[in-house]
């Protein structure tokens, strides 16, 4: 079997004063017909400039490529721009990370699929739009949809358009760029089928970038690891998954979150913290007084209650819009409910006034997602750590000396102190973000997705290390996190949400084990890599 | 700071600019000193070259020294634009951070409010505010700061709507920060450097609407401006050209130094280099 | 929200600039010091004193202030925008006599600046970095910087005084008497060299957008997604850049007219072209302050509608609409 696409000794300069000169060095890889190669690796390593090069669509900055790839025997490195077009989209196509961005937003849905049938063939637009329904009847989606926007669809009907569109000229490669990424895990099962489907029935190659192991076992007949721009280990799908030979590969699969070995849930004391029939409605935002949006209002949270005792993990999890973050940011008061009450200590925060709040909020504190938002750019280490303790009133010295002591308790040095968040990794920030939260002797701790930006082996460390302080604090912690996975691995109990409400609740073994609730059921059924991983 | 200075001074453009503003400053801070008769005496034959004796950018229609004048112009300019600039950016900040730290029904008031105020015609909005007020160098401030605070209202309100969902700004509400204090030590000095620039910016813009004011006629009557340098000087265009062509140079010059310092500022502060 | 409701909204706040207009007027008079009265009639001195009570009995000046703004804006909603006391004449008569000739010189300006500004601008993002880029940077930079009046001095200087190839003022030629399409012509030659200045600013000012538009578009995913369909680069630059990059213009539009009426009031005054422009500094140099806050309703409210009408545009350009601004 000759290959399809053989890259040879690629080379991709990065722009020079950056912390490494290529971008991908030395990368060689055959993708076969009718074959799934998956590139995985962590951000960074080079995976995705890899997939650019081999669509010609590499980024201004890095221009400077050297080595072969040839696609059919053609080495496309030194073809014509012209002959580029007429291979992109007709013999290669691709898919990208995010639909939303990815589609022009004043072009309607057909117009952009019959644009690229007719790049390539002499066809009319009616033609071509009969040729697009049929594209998009495929992929599952009304043919009414070829009418309507990007902004009308949802993530994933807008991932499902990018295949039609992809798949539109039958294209001996597709190459997918972490399709699934921005999307929720269930339309992620949806789009994964798909795109095997696809591929199966039209005996198409497909080059996979992904930064998950389970995605790369449900998907890859082969895998290429890659770190810091260079092939680490490739081999096909069973040989790396199950015997993996390179420590970064072995490191990287162990760091997967399995959805076994949870906590076993405490013995029942009195919570601290309960929430009973919280509710929470949004109506449209904007306009004049709301005068014109009509009265659209959308339940973020429907009666929600739960409970949380001393030293314990309380998992929510939840796809977007389940309502699990508003769920957090209305117990914090970040937002007001309408209706229902949060029993802190015997107190209901639900309706204090602002100073009685002040007073009690400090002791329970946020963890957030995002590293890079949650840390203020223009403060040094010490100011944001310290800022709690001084909001209330403590002195300088004692904050200092307070501040030291949590640093080190979340492993940092003293000598972060005196500088900036931008020095500091993901991993060191969302640190930081702990320290500070854990300055004012905190009761409850929230934890709001707060490894879901990190890479896996990050992610990993950060997780023992919230889990260590709380046995160390005796915290009791809300962990609100999309990913099942992550839950299992330090959840006393989960409870499920769905469109704001909680679908199931119980210990998180048990739950996982064996759901109760068919929604539950049907989100551990779509965590990609489940029956390899856990084998 | 230092970074930042080592950034902004890599352009030749804008230290060109720094260089021509700073020699502007001195010229109006030491008009005083070496013309200590003031613009409006007549010294000689009106019309007179440049070049002539003593004269060395002749004299206007009244035969009073342009030279002289030109110096005396650029206090008026820097004040104006300085100070008109200080108030609108006072108003701006102040009302774009409510509007967009607090959102919801006091963003939508505030925002219609200067919606109007940029939907109207601004400069003659202006006229009628500095006719009625009668022209001084007063109500030619207060009128340009009114009718120019919208620009940084709204850059200000923008800046506060995107930084205010920040986490880190939720970390600070959560630690029992005061509302006052979030506004100006969490949020402000994020928001600051689009403000610099705008208001870099709207410096020049409001020597330029100064100058239109006054060769209108509607400058302070007691003082010699470019702008009334040339409004007094048209009838003379034809025959004198240096009456009207030297003071609308030195407005040129002046908006394009500040308008350099507002390129390198936007270089050195821009959204690229922030994370 | 469909496309409706949000065309009604921006119908809503026009009416609200409108009356906010009527209000701020209002408001203005009494703010100058001394009494309403000798404010409306103009400071120069000669205003007699049956012109004075005259003006008080129409406002009703002795009554209370709710009365006084009853009767103001039921007189402005009238068209009634008091009597211009220099000429004698109605304000609202004296202004829609003179708008004509502004409309046609503005509606020039405004082809010519977007015209210009977009092909400039366009040309100047296909290569950034290159000399045409940073030519048009520079005039853009030159443009912001010169005060428009005195270009149109200038231009005057160079066109008329010295090449003599451009009449330096007037809308034609006074006692040509010229008809039909030589009267056109005469008019067109005339209109150059305001046209021109005005257009000039507006078109360094759209060029500079376009540009930037242009390359903050370029940057966007779903132009790699269309590169990745095999467009051809063209159709990439046509379809999707340009399209994409517009549509801010048309609001940037309606934002712009405001700074152009105030740049028409200067360019009009240097050529003594008889519009509304030239009226407003005749207001001002006979203190005719009826005549002037009148000249602030009307470009108000034309301004307000001229945003409307770029508001429509940019729903049917743009079908985000419908998520609310």
């Amino acid at each position: 079997m000759s290959a399809l696409v053989r890259i040879e000794g690629l080379n991709v300069a990065l722009p020079p004063g950056g912390d490494r000169t290529l971008a991908v060095a030395d990368v060689n890889l055959d993708i076969g017909s009718s074959e799934i190669v998956c590139i995985v690796g962590e951000s960074g390593s080079g995976k995705s400039v890899t997939a650019h090069a081999v669509m010609g669509l590499l980024p201004r900055a890095l221009k400077t490529v050297s080595g072969r790839i040839l696609f059919e025997g053609r080495d496309m490195l030194t073809q014509s721009a012209e002959d580029w077009r007429r291979t992109r989209g007709a013999g290669i196509a691709m898919v990208f990370q995010d639909p939303m961005a990815a589609l022009n937003p004043v072009m309607a849905i057909g117009r952009q699929i019959t644009e690229q049938i007719r790049a390539h063939r002499a066809v009319g637009e009616a033609a071509a739009m009969r040729d697009a329904a049929v594209l998009v009847a495929r992929m599952g989606l009304e043919p009414g949809l070829l009418h309507a926007y990007p902004h009308q669809l949802s993530g994933g009907q807008r991932q499902r358009v990018m295949i039609a569109m992809a798949l539109s000229l039958s294209p001996r490669l597709l190459i997918a760029d972490e399709p699934t990424t921005a999307l929720d895990v269930t339309t992620q099962a949806q789009i994964l089928e798909l795109i095997r489907n696809a591929q199966r029935e039209r005996q198409m190659s497909v080059l996979f970038i992904t930064h998950d192991f389970g995605v790369v076992s449900d998907l890859a007949d082969r895998v290429a690891v890659m770190r810091e721009g260079r092939i680490v280990e490739s081999g096909t799908a069973r040989e790396v998954l199950d015997r993996p030979q390179a420590g970064y590969t072995r490191a990287l699969i162990a760091a997967v979150p399995r959805l076994s070995g949870s906590p076993a849930p405490l013995a029942r004391e009195k919570p601290l913290l309960e929430v009973a029939g919280l509710s929470k409605r949004y109506r449209g935002s904007g306009g004049f007084l709301g005068l014109w949006h009509g009265r659209r209002e959308h339940r973020a949270l429907d009666r929600v209650s739960l409970t949380l005792q001393r030293g314990e993990t309380l998992g929510v999890v939840g796809e977007s819009g389940s309502g699990k973050s508003t769920l957090a940011r209305c117990i914090i008061r970040l937002a007001d409910p309408d209706a229902g009450e949060v029993l802190f200590d015997g107190a209901d925060l639900a309706g204090m006034g602002r100073r009685e709040l002040r007073a009690q909020r400090r002791r329970i504190q946020m963890v957030f997602q995002d590293p890079f938002s949650s840390l203020n750019p223009r403060h040094t280490v010490g100011e944001i750590v310290t800022a709690g303790p001084r909001a209330h009133g403590e002195g300088a010295k004692i904050s200092l000396a307070r501040a030291v002591e949590m640093l080190k308790l979340v492993g940092l040095e003293e000598a972060v102190l005196s500088r900036y968040p931008h020095e500091f990794s993901g991993g060191q920030r969302q640190r930081i973000g702990l320290a500070r939260a854990l300055m004012l002797k905190p009761d409850v701790l929230i934890a709001d997705e707060p490894v879901s930006a990190l890479d896996v082996t990050v992610q990993a460390q950060v997780l023992d290390l919230l889990d260590k302080v709380r046995r160390q604090m005796n915290l009791a912690m809300l962990f609100i996190t999309h990913d099942m996975r992550v839950a299992a691995r330090i959840c006393h109990r989960v409870m499920v949400m769905r469109q704001g409400q909680v679908v199931e609740e119980g210990p998180t073994g048990a739950l996982f084990a064996a759901p109760r609730n068919e929604y539950t059921g049907r989100l551990l059924a779509a965590i990609p890599g489940r029956q390899r991983l856990e084998a | 700071m230092k970074e930042f200075l080592s950034r902004l001074l890599v352009r030749p453009q804008t230290l060109i600019g720094l260089a021509v503003f700073a020699a502007i400053v001195v010229v109006a801070l030491g008009a005083p000193l070496l013309f200590p008769k003031g613009p409006f005496t007549i010294v000689g034959m009106p019309l007179l070259a440049p070049g002539s004796p003593g004269l060395p950018a002749g004299s206007d229609v009244l035969g009073r020294s342009m030279l002289v004048g030109l110096a005396y112009g650029a206090r008026v300019s820097l004040l104006v634009g300085i100070s008109s600039t200080c108030c609108a950016v006072g108003i701006g900040v102040l009302l774009g951070a409510v509007a967009g730290y607090y959102g919801g029904v006091v963003d939508d008031l505030l925002m219609r409010f200067t919606e109007f105020f940029q939907i109207i015609p601004a400069f003659v909005l202006l006229m009628v505010l500095v006719a009625f007020l009668q022209p001084s160098l007063f109500s030619e401030v207060i009128g340009i700061a009114l009718i120019t605070w919208p620009q940084v209202a709204r850059v200000a309100r923008g800046e506060f709507l995107v930084l205010r969902s920040r986490e880190f700004v939720q970390a600070a509400q959560l630690l029992g920060e005061s509302d006052l204090r979030i506004i100006f030590r969490q949020i402000l000095p994020n928001a600051l450097p689009p403000i610099v620039v705008v208001g870099s910016m709207m410096v020049g813009s409001a020597i330029l609407t100064e100058s239109a004011l006054a060769f209108l006629g509607l400058g302070d009557p007691g003082l010699m401006s470019w702008g009334s340098m040339i409004g007094a000087s048209r009838s003379a265009m034809w025959v004198a050209w240096w009456t009207t062509v030297l003071p609308g140079l030195a407005i040129m010059v002046t908006v394009l130094a500040l308008n350099f310092i507002g390129d390198g500022l936007n270089e050195a502060l821009g959204p690229r280099r922030r994370q | 929200m469909n496309r409706l409701a949000y065309i009604a909204r921006r119908l809503l706040r026009t009416v609200l600039v409108t009356v906010a207009v009527v209000l701020v007027s209002f408001f203005l008079i009494r703010l100058a010091p001394g009494d309403a009265a000798t404010v409306m009639a103009g400071q120069s001195g000669y205003a007699d004193e049956t012109f004075i009570s005259s003006l008080r009995a129409e406002y009703g000046l002795d009554k209370p202030l709710p009365v006084q703004l009853w009767k103001y804006v039921t007189a402005v909603a009238r068209g009634d925008l008091g009597m211009s006391y220099e000429r004698r004449q109605p304000v609202l008569d004296v202004i829609v006599a003179r708008l004509p000739n502004t409309l046609l010189l503005d509606a020039f300006a405004l082809v010519v600046a977007m015209a210009g500004g977009i092909v400039l601008g366009a040309l100047a993002a296909r290569r950034p970095g290159s000399a045409g880029d940073a030519g048009v940077t520079v005039l853009a930079m030159l443009f912001y910087a010169v005060p428009q009046f005195w270009l149109g001095m200038m231009a005057v200087l160079v066109f008329s005084v010295w090449l003599a190839v451009l009449p330096p003022f007037g809308i034609e030629t006074m006692g040509a008497d010229y008809t039909g399409l030589a009267r056109v012509a005469d008019v067109a030659r005339h209109m150059i060299l305001p046209g021109m200045t005005l257009a000039l600013y507006y078109m360094a000012s759209y060029a500079r957008l376009t540009r930037t538009q242009m390359i903050e578009v370029a940057d966007q995913e779903f132009v790699k997604t269309a590169r990745a369909k095999g467009i051809a680069e063209r159709q990439v630059a046509r379809r999707h850049i340009l399209r994409n990059a517009l549509t801010p213009l048309v609001t940037y539009a309606g934002l712009q007219a405001s700074i152009l009426v105030g740049g028409t009031v200067l360019v009009e005054n240097v050529f003594s072209w008889p519009g509304v422009g030239t009226l407003a500094y005749e207001a001002v140099t006979a203190r005719d302050n009826p005549l002037l806050l009148g000249i602030f309703i009307v470009t108000a409210i034309l301004v307000s509608l001229f945003n409307l009408a770029t508001d429509i545009a940019y729903s049917i350009a743009d079908p985000r609409v419908e998520l609310g601004r």
